[in-house]
């Protein structure tokens, strides 16, 4: 038999905090063969880290192995010397993490820490430039020369991300280890690596352990995919098996939390998981998850079920066989009452601008932007890092002020630029809701203060009318009232996100701009905010401004969209037109980024180049240095209108929405023979001939 | 980068006039008559008032400062009230047996300082670092008063290795003065050491705690060299700020340990001045002390600067 390249043999971890040793991993094993890739999924605080750090033995202080072996390419990894372990890190294995920006030396050019790598397995100095070079080019950076002479900052996040590749895959390892490598990057960029690793992975036959916390990406991405919960692995199979047809409740529950399918919010509600994931280390004598699942009895309490073969996988479960029928925690077919969109518009904004800077230093971050909102409606901005999202959000907000000749309209009524010219009507009409609560709540004060305080400034409520809406406003939020005593450290990431909503619905406002709201939350967290904001909404006919980079979640939530690039919409229509297209070319890049669950590969269109700066945009279109759909000279000369492609759905573009049309619909048919054949390369449309 | 230095340049100048002001006005405010004070009690008061318009000192504010700063500027530091002869001729030579001694113990103190600090830091929580970190904090906390006169005890008194008077003979070559120089040097030492190695520990902590170190380590790259090359780089750029801020108490702050080893440096002229108010005197030596100050923040800058490359291109802060 072939020795596997990583094996896994009931792993255990415990990590030493407040005097105790916590188990982190408990008896975890699993097998990587050669060339395979295997994912490893799990919410944070599961152990999927600590499995990465412990196979090249890179534990902090207090992590300690307590049980079981890790076998590398037939070595057995806790008993090298300190000489074999660094060739082993050499050789045989390499690391990506996430943050890419943190893992390369900041002090240090890029080309210095890449030749380094080849100066520890001794290769001659003549050589290292050279091959450091022939590296770059493998993972298809575009100037390498000076990339090798420039310090990480100076690289965007997806170059940086390409650099720590290089390094990693240098010296040809057996296995690469993967951690969260696309968490934090663009969309585009995102499609982009993880091409990039599947070519890579492909030429060099590397195995690959992947971890990540976003589902779709390993589907993607993996061969093979265990599910660790609470430091113990519950489901272990085939990718296509596992998310197809998941047999353990947590995997079950896990996959019902993500919006699938063009599901919305006023068809479907989020299933989600009750209550938290176990503490580290607390005392477990059954089923980790039993706690939180529906089908556990006294048996799953008092006994840890073994992991057993069922359907082609492996599931640690005693009632595996009933667990497709696991009961949902939030009923589905809750309907809920269609907010009475219509009327006049709530917000209505025309000729927005923002330039920062002057003369030659001008950026523009949001350029001539107009839009309107109904009551009761969702408007998702969609667009990557630097398509001025965040800035149009706190021009609404009154933070930022606009370039004159922009107007912001509440009600029909013109609103101030500023916050302090606001009146408090105003200010408590718009709020918003952060990306991180950690940082947007006071940690010194407690719940009830600081939703006390919002309700007093906003609501202008005292005495027992203070405290009647406090109650109601919290019970709102599903919180407690267990919870108003409690400081936000002592919250977890969604409850302390409830603590946000409530606080920015304390003054009953008109428009909710949520910025990223649940990106730093969980998946099983984030549907239960994404459920609470769309029960707010139907109950409150609020508006939102919602603000995601995840586009399912974006189309779970919002009724239109609009798609920003450089600090203009190219594309602004209803949700499922927007998805179903035509599209602005852009917006089907975008769309086509995003991986599936299903695992299919996508059609992906792929851009060339990186997201133009906002200080030197190009001329004519903004997107035409990266667009596949050129045309020719128009679009380097003069920038489109938005143009209506039909009622309601308005596209940036020099093609016709006709055209548009038809040319993705032979290129998503085309795309679809290809796959029948042969795998898909590169598809560039050239769309010059017919114009 | 030359931007980011010349803007760091202009703000030592706003800094620097700043002080100027600051100290010619503090010194107006101090109670006392000047002539009253170089006359003595018993001095009749048309004389004192003929010695106060003599100096200038009964002129408005304004013009008193003018007629200051504008010769300083261009070297001339003014006549000393006591001694009746340019301030310069004093200042300057103090100047230089402090910034010896400030050397002297800044060569010293920065090394021992960084490598405590690195050593605790690899020791991070074992009895070593205690040792290092608390020896560190209990010296720097200790009034120099206290440290100089125990080292004076120990290293002068009962064992008389060293001599306990920084005064060398006239004529002693810079080895000789070097072995005078010790004593007073190793009580700033004490005094910084603790300062120095604990920002030199945080600073090594954080970055051992790194992503990039952890970067280095999984290349494979020996431990000697993933600190030489990743960890000590990054780790020791806050420390240089913070040496910097502490050469202005190199030079500024001897006046204890001038005193107590009967060393003439700027600090005992400082002393000597406020107490006879000598207006000249003093102000020269406390700007004097600033520029000096100024200069040592922009070396340290500089040097921040060219091993931080993110403010290398003027692109960071």
């Amino acid at each position: 038999m072939v020795e596997p390249a990583l094996r896994l043999d009931r792993l255990s971890v415990d990590y030493r905090a407040g005097g105790r040793n916590r188990a982190v991993l408990r008896d975890v094993s699993f097998e990587i063969a050669r060339g395979e890739a295997y994912g490893l999924v799990g919410e944070s605080g599961c152990g999927k880290s600590t499995v990465a750090l412990t196979v090249v033995r890179y534990l902090p202080r207090n992590g300690r192995i307590t049980g079981g072996a890790v076998t590398l390419d037939g070595a057995d990894v806790m008993r090298l010397g300190p000489q074999a372990l660094k060739d082993l890190r050499a050789k045989d294995v390499s690391m990506v993490y996430q943050d890419p920006g943190k893992a390369l030396n900041p002090s240090l050019k890029v080309g210095r820490q890449l030749v380094e790598v080849f100066e520890v397995v001794g290769v001659p100095l003549a050589e290292r430039e050279a091959r450091a070079l022939e590296m770059l080019k493998k993972v298809r950076i575009a100037d390498p020369g000076s990339v090798m002479q420039r310090y990480p900052h100076q690289l965007s996040g997806g170059m940086q991300q390409r650099v720590a590749i290089a390094m990693a895959l240098a010296n040809d390892p057996t296995m690469l280890i993967l951690d969260e490598p696309t968490t934090g990057l663009d969309a585009t960029v995102e499609a982009e690596v993880l091409d990039l690793i599947t070519d890579l992975r492909r030429e060099l036959g590397t195995s690959v352990l992947f971890i990540s916390h976003n589902l779709a990406v390993v589907a993607k991405m993996c061969d093979r995919v265990g599910v660790l919960y609470a430091g113990m692995l519950v489901e272990e199979g085939p990718t296509r098996e596992i998310f197809g047809s998941p047999r353990h409740p947590y995997t079950i529950s896990l996959l019902r939390c993500l919006p699938r399918g063009g599901q919305r919010k006023d068809r479907r509600r989020l299933d989600t998981i009750p209550g938290f994931l176990p503490t580290a280390g607390m005392l477990m004598p059954g089923c980790p998850f039993a706690e939180r699942c529906a089908l556990a009895d006294n048996l799953c309490r008092t006994e840890v079920p073994k992991l057993r073969a069922v359907c082609g996988r492996l599931v640690r479960c005693h009632y595996s066989d009933r667990a497709v029928d696991l009961p949902r925690n939030t009923p589905a077919d809750v309907v809920m009452p269609k907010p009475t969109m219509g009327g006049a518009p709530v917000l209505r904004v025309s000729n927005l601008s923002k330039t920062y800077g002057q003369g030659s230093h001008a950026i523009r971050a949001v350029a001539d932007v107009s839009l309107s909102l109904l009551p009761g409606e969702t408007l998702g901005l969609v667009g990557e890092s630097g398509s001025g999202k965040t800035t149009l959000a706190r021009m609404l907000l009154g933070l930022v002020p606009p370039d004159l000749g922009g107007t912001i309209e509440l009600d029909g009524n013109p609103l101030a630029a500023s916050l302090d010219r606001r009146r408090d009507e105003e200010v408590k009409a718009v709020q918003i809701v952060f990306q991180n609560p950690d940082s947007a709540l006071n940690r010194s004060h407690s719940v009830s203060r600081i939703i006390g305080r919002a309700l007093r400034r906003l609501g202008g409520f005292r005495g027992a009318d203070l405290s009647s809406r406090l109650n109601a406003l919290v019970a709102a939020v599903r919180l407690t009232p267990r919870h108003l005593a409690l400081r936000p450290r002592q919250l977890s990431g969604g409850l302390k996100q409830r603590v946000a909503i409530a606080r920015s619905f304390a003054g009953d406002p008109r428009i909710v701009v949520c910025d990223e709201p649940t990106s730093a939350l969980d998946v099983s967290v984030q549907a239960a905010i994404l459920n609470l904001l769309a029960e707010l909404q139907a109950a409150r006919a609020v508006s939102y401004v919602f603000i995601s980079h995840d586009l399912g979640i974006v189309r779970y939530l919002s009724d239109r969209i609009a798609v920003l690039y450089l600090g203009r919409i190219m594309e602004m229509g209803p949700s499922e037109r927007v998805f179903e297209g035509p599209n602005h070319p852009y917006t089907e890049a975008l769309l086509s980024a995003v991986p599936n669950l299903d695992g299919t590969r996508n059609t992906r269109i792929r851009l060339s180049g990186e997201i133009p700066s906002a200080a030197n945009p190009p001329s004519g279109c903004p997107f035409q240095s990266r667009c596949p759909r050129k045309i020719g000279a128009i679009c380097e000369i003069s920038e489109p209108p938005l143009t209506e492609a039909e009622p309601g759905h308005v596209i940036r573009c020099h093609i016709p929405a006709a055209d548009l049309e038809r040319l993705q619909r032979e290129y998503k048919a085309g795309a679809r023979n290809v796959e029948a054949g042969q795998e898909i390369e590169t598809a560039v449309i050239d769309a010059s001939h017919q114009y | 980068m030359n931007r980011f230095l010349a803007r760091r340049f202009a703000f030592s100048l706003v800094t620097l006039f700043v002080l100027s002001l600051i100290v010619f006005f503090l010194g107006q405010i101090l109670p006392g008559n000047v002539g009253r004070t170089i006359l003595g009690p018993l001095a009749d008061q048309q004389a004192v008032d003929a010695l106060n318009h003599q100096l200038g000192v009964d002129r408005p504010l304004l013009v008193q400062y003018g007629a200051w700063i504008w010769p300083f500027l261009q070297g001339d530091m003014g006549q000393s009230y006591i001694y009746r002869s340019p301030v310069a001729a004093f200042v300057v030579p103090a100047l230089g047996h402090s910034l010896k001694l400030a050397a002297v113990g800044f060569l010293l103190v920065v090394p021992l300082g960084i490598l405590g600090g690195v050593v605790a830091a690899l020791k991070v929580n074992r009895p070593l670092d205690r040792v290092i970190s608390l020896g560190g904090l209990s010296a720097t906390v200790l009034p120099e008063f206290v440290s100089g006169i125990v080292l004076i005890l120990i290293f002068g008194i009962w064992l008389r290795w060293l001599p306990i008077d920084a005064a060398w003979p006239d004529g002693a070559g810079p080895l000789i003065q070097l072995y005078y120089l010790v004593l007073p040097a190793m009580t700033l030492v004490l005094g910084l050491f603790g300062y120095i190695a604990r920002m030199a520990r945080a600073g090594m902590i954080e970055a051992l705690d790194s992503d990039y170190t952890r970067t280095a380590v999984l290349k494979g790259l020996p431990w000697r060299l993933v600190i030489w090359r990743h960890v000590l780089r990054n780790a020791l750029l806050p420390t240089i700020t913070v040496i910097a801020s502490q050469t202005g108490y190199l030079i500024g702050g001897l006046l204890v340990v001038e005193t107590l080893f009967r060393y003439q440096g700027i600090g005992s002229l400082i002393f000597n001045a406020a107490k006879a108010k000598d207006f000249p005197m003093l102000q020269a030596c406390v700007l004097i002390i600033g520029i000096t100050y100024a200069v040592a923040t922009l070396l340290a800058d500089l040097l921040y600067s060219f091993l931080n490359p993110r403010i290398q291109m003027g692109d960071g802060q």
